[in-house]
């Protein structure tokens, strides 16, 4: 859920930006990265993990800790939390490990 | 291959410092953060900062590092990649990266490694679930993109963090359910937690996590209380019902490159982990190799800021690229760091500061 108003800080939304999450078309704003984009769309599942396919979020926001990992425009492994959002990307759950394609 | 005087690994508080102490200095700087915005974590820090005017205090961390970007982008010496992430930084003075989508080298004859730390896990099942997050992932996503995690939370950590974040989610209208403490004390500064519970929310000591709860998410908690030995008091057990858990459980130093770099490090709690061994001047055991901010212990975005510019004023000296004013600067900066290390707050700095100490005789020349 977006902060509407807030004692100490302005948010400026960019411009909106649309994106796909499994199908579905979503909307964000310019600057956001994908976690918070699909935050604000309520959506916190972004994985499921490679051996007991539990579901996961993210954790540490800062690209270390390998939590929120999801497939975006066909490439496995993309750290969503610190990823901006483009506009027309294609997101993913990712589902295990995820396969390299040929060129990256 | 670029070369430069000076290479900073990491633009947050202290490879900024760093950047505009070397680079006034006179030396030529590259500064290079993995991410596409410089100020590391300070550009999430809404609260004010405590120690003297110096040090910033009364400003705010998201404002400090507007100053400080501002100033190292008006340094024509001091040159900064984004988006660009340190591989490995070998003995030949070659620092390998990626810059964008290019694998690049770059040579520097002293590198300033300023890669800050990353927030520990605590182990309790559930604890992967979607719903759990690092207190400092939740600044984030509040204080830089304007989205809260969830409506109910529930802290563990009553240090500094734990509770500048507890008030942080009040400000953006969540509600923090309690913020449990294991230990009989609250670790961090009495100012911050008159806050919240001003507000009214509990800080129970003595208490831990036992399990997050759901199915696809985070749907409770299961809480109890600990004895004396930190030992779950039977009967204690209740279950709150929360959508977000937030892990404010402390930082470990990332020092993946100085372990890389096989510079000296050892393991010191009270400093959050594995650090390097470092002398006075923030020189680790590879002479080229210098430390600042976090990843040499974890403190204060205050102290970083001023090991920063120590370690930026002596790798500049190194090179004999010395202002007029260099030793006078760098005993100022080292007055500073013992005036923020003061008192019983900073004991267990100190303690833990004096064990990663070289002695004289394995100092540098």
């Amino acid at each position: 859920m977006r902060i509407k108003e807030h004692p100490i800080l302005k948010f400026e939304r960019g411009k909106t930006i649309r994106f796909s999450y499994n199908g579905q078309e979503l909307v964000g704003y310019e600057g956001e990265t994908i976690a918070a984009a699909l935050h604000a769309a309520g959506i916190k599942e972004l994985s499921k993990s490679a051996v007991l396919h539990r579901p996961r979020g993210f954790f540490c926001a800062i690209g270390t800790c390998s939590s929120c990992l999801m497939v975006v425009d066909g490439v496995p492994n993309v750290r969503v939390c610190v990823e901006r959002l483009v506009e027309g990307m294609v997101v993913e759950t990712q589902q295990g490990r995820g396969e390299l394609g040929g060129a990256v | 291959m670029e070369r430069f005087n000076i290479c900073i690994i990491g633009g947050g508080p202290a490879g900024l410092r760093a950047a505009i102490a070397a680079g006034s200095a006179g030396a030529g700087v590259l500064l290079i953060d993995e991410n596409d915005r410089l100020g590391g974590q300070l550009i999430k820090q809404t609260h004010m900062f405590f120690g003297s005017e110096k040090q910033d205090a009364g400003t705010r961390g998201i404002d400090i590092a507007e100053q400080l970007v501002n100033k190292v982008q008006g340094m024509t010496n001091v040159k900064v990649y984004l988006r660009c992430a340190a591989l490995g930084l070998y003995d030949d003075k070659v620092l390998t990266v990626l810059h964008e989508t290019k694998y690049r080298k770059i040579r520097a004859e002293k590198f300033i490694v300023a890669t800050g730390a990353s927030e520990r896990m605590l182990a309790f099942p559930g604890n992967d679930l979607p719903g759990v997050y690092g207190a400092g992932a939740v600044q984030t996503l509040m204080n830089v993109y304007g989205i809260v995690p969830g409506q109910r939370v529930l802290m563990i950590g009553a240090g500094n963090i734990g509770l500048i974040v507890s008030y942080q989610l009040l400000q953006a209208g969540v509600e923090v359910v309690a913020i449990l403490e294991g230990s009989p004390y609250i670790g961090g500064y009495l100012v911050h937690a008159s806050k919240v519970r001003r507000a009214g929310v509990p800080i129970l000591t003595s208490h831990t996590i036992m399990q997050a709860i759901g199915t696809n998410a985070v749907q409770a908690a299961e809480i109890c209380a600990l004895d004396s030995h930190w030992a779950r008091l039977p009967g204690s057990e209740k279950t709150l019902e929360v959508d977000t858990i937030c892990l404010a459980v402390g930082l470990s130093p990332l020092s993946d490159l100085l372990w890389q770099a096989q510079c000296r490090l050892t393991y010191i709690a009270e400093l959050g982990g594995h650090v390097a061994w470092r002398d006075a001047n923030l020189c680790t055991s590879e002479p080229h190799i210098y430390i600042a901010g976090d990843v040499a212990g974890v403190e204060e975005a205050s102290s970083a800021m001023v090991e920063g510019e120590l370690a930026g004023l002596a790798a500049a000296k190194s090179l004999g690229l010395a202002r007029v004013d260099v030793d006078t600067a760098m005993s100022q900066a080292r007055e500073q760091l013992i005036a923020l290390r003061a008192g019983p707050v900073g004991e267990k700095i100190r303690t833990g500061l004096a064990l990663a100490q070289m002695r004289e005789d394995e100092q540098h020349a």
